[in-house]
Parts: C-alpha cells; structure tokens; sequence
C-alpha cells in the first residue's frame, strides 16, 4: 500500500514538475517512479514486496480478461443454438481464502467470469457455492476455478 | 485504423448485451438467466466505454470511462450474487436439466443455516454469533 502511494505520489511530482499535464505524462511519470521503487527496494523496509506485486497484478489482469472473453462466448454460442449443451448445477468449492476481504475478492471474481455464478458462503466460510453452468467437465471446471483462486490470493498475501 | 477498431469495439458492445436480452428471454431458470444478464452485460458496456475513450482520447473522458468500467465490474457481481442467493433461498425452481445440486442438502429451511459439510465437531459447537446473516 506504502508502495502504490509513493508511486503516485513521484508520478504527480514528474507531472508537474514536468509542466506536461496530459494522461500520457502521468502514465511516463508511473513507469519512471515504479523504476525508481525497484531501485529503492533493498534499503527501505515499507517497500518490501510491492515492486514484485505490479508485474503480477498485470498478469492476473491479463488472465482474466482470456477467462472473461472465452467463457463468455461460449455462453454465447449456448444460447444462440437451440437445443441446450449446457448442464447447470450447483457445486460446493472449498475455500483457501480466509479474511472476510479474500472471500469477497474470490467471489466476486468468480461471478464476474460468465458461466460460473456464486450462490453463498458456508456459515464456517471453509465452502462458498457455486452455480456452474457448464458442468460436463467437473473435474477440470474445479481446476480453473482453484487457479483462478490462487492467482488472486497472491495478489494479497 | 482508429475508426476501424472503434466501430469494431461498438459493434462487438452491442452484440453481447443483444446475446444479453437474447438470454434472458431463452435460459430456462432464474439462476442461468442471472448468468447471461450480468456477464454479457457487464462485457459489453466495458468495450463501448473502451470506444468512447479512443474516440474522445481526452484525459477526463478517459478517466471518466475507467471509472466506469471501474464500478461495473465492482458492482455486477455483487448484484448477481444477491439476486441468485435470494432467488435459490426463496425456492425459484431449478431448472430440470440441472445436473447436481451440493447446497440443498447442507441449508436448513427453518434456521437458515448453511453447512459446509467439511465440519463434523467445528460447526456443532459453533456459537451464534450477532452479526450473522439472517
């Protein structure tokens, strides 16, 4: 979080010290101020871990949005042909994520990927529900999802 | 070239939320209706405010536009989530092709309590805490 502040915090400075206001600028004055925190690293303590954070936060980005626009077709192509390949159901996923903020982020994500929608949260928070609507692949359907949980929670651990 | 992609990106938003509506007149139950609604939506009003963007290329339209982009995918989600939990609890039917269902033998109806099956002696013992949801 120091990280992200400070990053900001030099990319404003470029801005204006730089008299260029313009998005571009700010995006030349992030890149610069990432560089000068991966420098920066090694001698100051509250920096620890971001730099290595970004890359992986572009990654997940990247990720989701193939997992966004494939599942999302395949949505499509269901519904645009008559007879119905998909098998909805509802499974029970065991959850890895364990602060309130994890199973939120988790959640989330799953229900924003097409095909996959979560329904609740044990009592225990240990197994969140989720409607599938695609379940002919189970075993491989409970493998993305894990990836999907693991990338994420890296983002926060 | 800038036109090009443009008008693809507009063309691209606007057939996902038609497969949207297509959606929620085909599906069969509430749950998969929920699916085709929220994603397809969310998606293709994330590629027309991509467009705008390009096509404005305005600092404050573009700040503008990600925000958007922004509180739709903050926001479908959580939508999704409360209309389908509140759907299924309330007892909207499955649909008949539906393969399996894990939740319904873990939910009991007069204590709304959701197991998670894994627990044998932790959720016995469980106290109920005040800010459990009802």
């Amino acid at each position: 979080m120091t990280g992200a502040i400070w990053n900001l915090l030099l990319a404003l400075a470029w801005v204006v010290l730089g008299g260029d206001f313009s998005g571009v600028n700010l995006v030349v004055g992030l890149v610069f101020g990432y560089i000068t925190l991966v420098l920066l690293e090694p001698q100051v303590e509250a920096l620890k871990g971001y730099p290595a954070r970004v890359p992986r936060i572009i990654r997940f980005i990247g990720f989701f949005i193939k997992e966004l626009v494939q599942a999302n077709l395949r949505v499509a192509f269901d519904i645009l042909t008559p007879p119905w390949h998909m098998q909805p159901g509802v499974i029970a996923m065991p959850l890895k994520a364990r602060t309130e903020l994890e199973i939120t982020m988790v959640a989330n994500l799953i229900s924003l990927t097409p095909g996959t929608l979560s329904l609740d949260v044990s009592d225990d928070r240990k197994v969140l529900y989720i409607h599938a609507m695609f379940l002919d692949n189970e075993e491989e359907l409970r493998r993305n999802l894990e990836e999907m949980e693991r990338r994420a929670l890296e983002l926060f651990r | 070239m800038i036109d090009a992609i443009k008008g693809s990106l507009i063309i691209a938003g606007g057939l996902f939320m038609l497969l949207a509506s297509l959606g929620i007149l085909r599906l069969p139950d509430l749950l998969t209706r929920m699916h085709a609604t929220t994603k397809a939506a969310a998606l293709g009003v994330i590629l027309v405010m991509l467009a705008v963007a390009l096509h404005f290329g305005e600092v404050g339209v573009v700040a503008r536009s990600f925000a958007i982009i922004i509180f739709i995918l903050m926001t479908a989600p959580v939508a999704a989530h409360v209309i389908g939990r509140a759907g299924y609890f309330v007892g909207s039917k499955l649909w008949s092709g539906t393969v399996k269902d894990e939740l319904r033998p873990n939910y009991d109806p007069l204590t709304h309590e959701l197991k998670s099956g894994l627990e044998t002696e932790a959720n016995a013992r469980r106290q109920p805490k005040e800010n459990d949801p009802d």
